[in-house]
């Protein structure tokens, strides 16, 4: 059904006339990106559900797509509700994450002492053990808080960003140095109208590897008891209750949030560097 | 050597010079404590309005020099004066404008806010800042690209925006270190008559760094030639070419100008330049 509707919108668009040509250029450059992916979604599923029907695999091994859709539609309030619930820890967690990992690069940037300090525990803080972390911090904040969801994606997400945001950090050319210098600029001008500007890309950068790692995280860490809100909890209680394709309805919401997650990332990343070139 | 300024006779208290440099020298540390003297013994007067350019081979020191009056590194020994202040001091107070070999724009600004920053930094009103960098963009001819981002612009058009860059706060200093060594002739000499008109219609001395010979004389009213290891000042050589308003390019097919090349060119040498077929060695 969508690669009708995208081929049709290809087939209309460049008679819309001479105005409108750049439009439909990028239109067709649209289609010509998405269609393929599509087209192989759609096969990849028929070949599943054939395969389902053809060898009669049993829903607990693998359910069929179809069987899948109608438990989406059938809790779809439930799905939607949970999606909003882990999509929300996630989120909190990567912008409380992303802001602290920034900051702590910029201090680490300025501060050869703190950077000093601060690099080894960020190496100990990218190899932390989450499987390990969130059933201690279920006990340290109480099983009905989200805060060690919460917790869990900010430690996760932390690591990528902070590395990549102190790499961009170091970055300033000396003529660039020099100038700020011979314009007497203080050290928080220089870092607010050279070094942070500069870092964006790597900040990005950061941020489109840190997205998905959040969406996961938060699932991950509802796996480990703690309110039975989200999609991780729905998951587990799903597969608990032999309700497989249900269970598959709640992962299907899982790779629906990680990926727009990574989608408003790099719509982000692209309105930046759009402003700059 | 004839030290005089193109102003006539001045009264003793306009005659602070916008450039004294006494006895001045600078050691670099390198690795293992080991000691480089990078500039020995320099004394050096710049009057106010004048064009002076430091010319010399690789190493010479005169980018050094160039930084020690900007105040970008300190001389280890001597006394460097700008306006008759410290060359520190001179620095946090804005006396001087600055352009270098690489343009050195910020690339995630337009040129309009390229040419902006020294007056955004220094808290300059909005408005204000806008219509400084209107009539700076006129000044380098930039009218039609002042939305653009610098990758948008060439090497010569991004330069022009630095030296619009410089110019923004109206210094009566302009330091420049080989603002035109990464250009293509052609460019080259366009900007340098731009160059000289820009500075003699606002009255700003010059310290122009450069290792063009035909550059140093077309620019300037004296050329200091210095020679490396230690790096020092060799000769001063005073060009005689009229004002830069009346600087074109004809004047490069100019007897006095060649002269002047003659002049630069035995300095640099040390000696009266040899015929070619020994030059080639």
């Amino acid at each position: 059904m969508t690669t009708t509707v995208s081929a049709a919108a290809m087939v209309t668009d460049p008679s819309a006339g001479g105005a409108s040509a750049g439009r439909g250029a990028a239109g067709r450059s649209v289609a010509r990106s998405v269609l393929p992916p599509v087209v192989l979604g759609v096969a990849f599923l028929l070949v599943w559900q054939l395969a389902v029907v053809a060898f009669d695999i049993k829903p607990y091994l693998l359910p069929s797509p179809t069987d899948i859709v109608g438990q989406i539609v059938v809790v779809f309030p439930l799905l939607w509700s949970s999606l909003l619930a882990t999509g929300l820890n996630a989120l909190i967690g990567l912008v409380l994450g992303g802001v602290l990992a920034v900051v702590l690069a910029l201090l680490a940037s300025r501060v050869t002492i703190f950077d000093r300090m601060i690099v080894p525990i960020v190496a100990a803080v990218a190899v932390v053990p989450i499987v390990a972390l969130a059933p201690i911090l279920n006990t340290m904040f109480g099983s009905t808080s989200d805060t060690p969801r919460r917790v869990v994606v900010l430690i996760v997400v932390f690591a990528p960003i902070f590395i990549n945001t102190l790499r961009g950090l170091r970055q300033v050319r000396p003529v660039h140095r020099d100038l700020m210098r011979a314009y007497a600029a203080s050290n928080w001008q220089l870092t607010r109208t050279v070094t942070l500007p500069g870092a964006v890309p790597f900040i990005f950068t950061g941020l489109r590897i840190a997205a998905p790692l959040a969406v996961i995280s938060a699932i991950v860490a509802e796996y480990f008891g703690g309110l039975q809100n989200g999609l991780g909890s729905r998951i587990t209680s799903a597969a608990a209750n032999s309700a497989y394709p249900r269970a598959w309805a709640y992962v299907f919401g899982a790779i629906i949030l990680g990926l727009v997650f990574y989608g408003v990332t790099l719509l982000l990343e692209r309105l930046a560097s759009r402003r700059r070139a | 050597m004839t030290d005089t300024a193109r102003t006539t006779a001045p009264t003793p208290s306009e005659v602070l010079p916008a450039i004294s440099v006494r006895s001045a020298g600078k050691i670099f540390t390198v690795a293992k404590g080991a000691e480089v003297q990078a500039l020995t013994g320099i004394d050096l007067t710049v009057a106010p309005g004048e064009f002076v350019s430091l010319i010399g081979p690789s190493g010479c020191g005169k980018s050094t020099l160039l930084r020690l009056i900007a105040d970008l590194d300190s001389a280890t020994s001597g006394e460097i004066l700008v306006f008759g202040k410290t060359a520190r001091q001179a620095r946090l107070d804005q006396e001087y404008g600055i352009a270098f070999q690489s343009a050195g724009l910020l690339p995630w600004r337009s040129v309009q806010a390229n040419i902006e920053l020294p007056l955004e930094l220094h808290g300059v009103g909005k408005a204000e800042r806008a219509a400084r960098a209107e009539e700076l963009i006129e000044l380098v001819g930039l009218t039609d690209f002042r939305s653009r981002f610098p990758d948008q612009l060439s090497g010569g058009m991004q330069q022009r925006v630095a030296i619009a860059r410089s110019l923004a706060e109206r210094p009566k200093l302009l330091l420049m270190d080989e603002p035109f060594g990464a250009l293509d002739e052609m460019t080259r000499e366009r900007m340098q008559q731009e160059l000289v008109r820009i500075c003699s219609e606002t009255g700003a001395a010059v310290v122009f760094v450069t290792h063009s010979i035909p550059e140093a004389v077309f620019l300037s009213d004296r050329v200091v030639v210095m020679s490396p290891r230690p790096g020092r000042i060799v000769d001063i050589v005073s060009v005689d070419l009229g004002p830069g308003t009346s600087r074109s390019d004809s004047l490069r097919e100019n007897p006095a100008f060649f002269a002047g090349v003659t002049a630069v060119r035995e300095a640099l040498h040390g000696s009266p330049v040899a015929p070619l077929g020994a030059d080639l060695r």
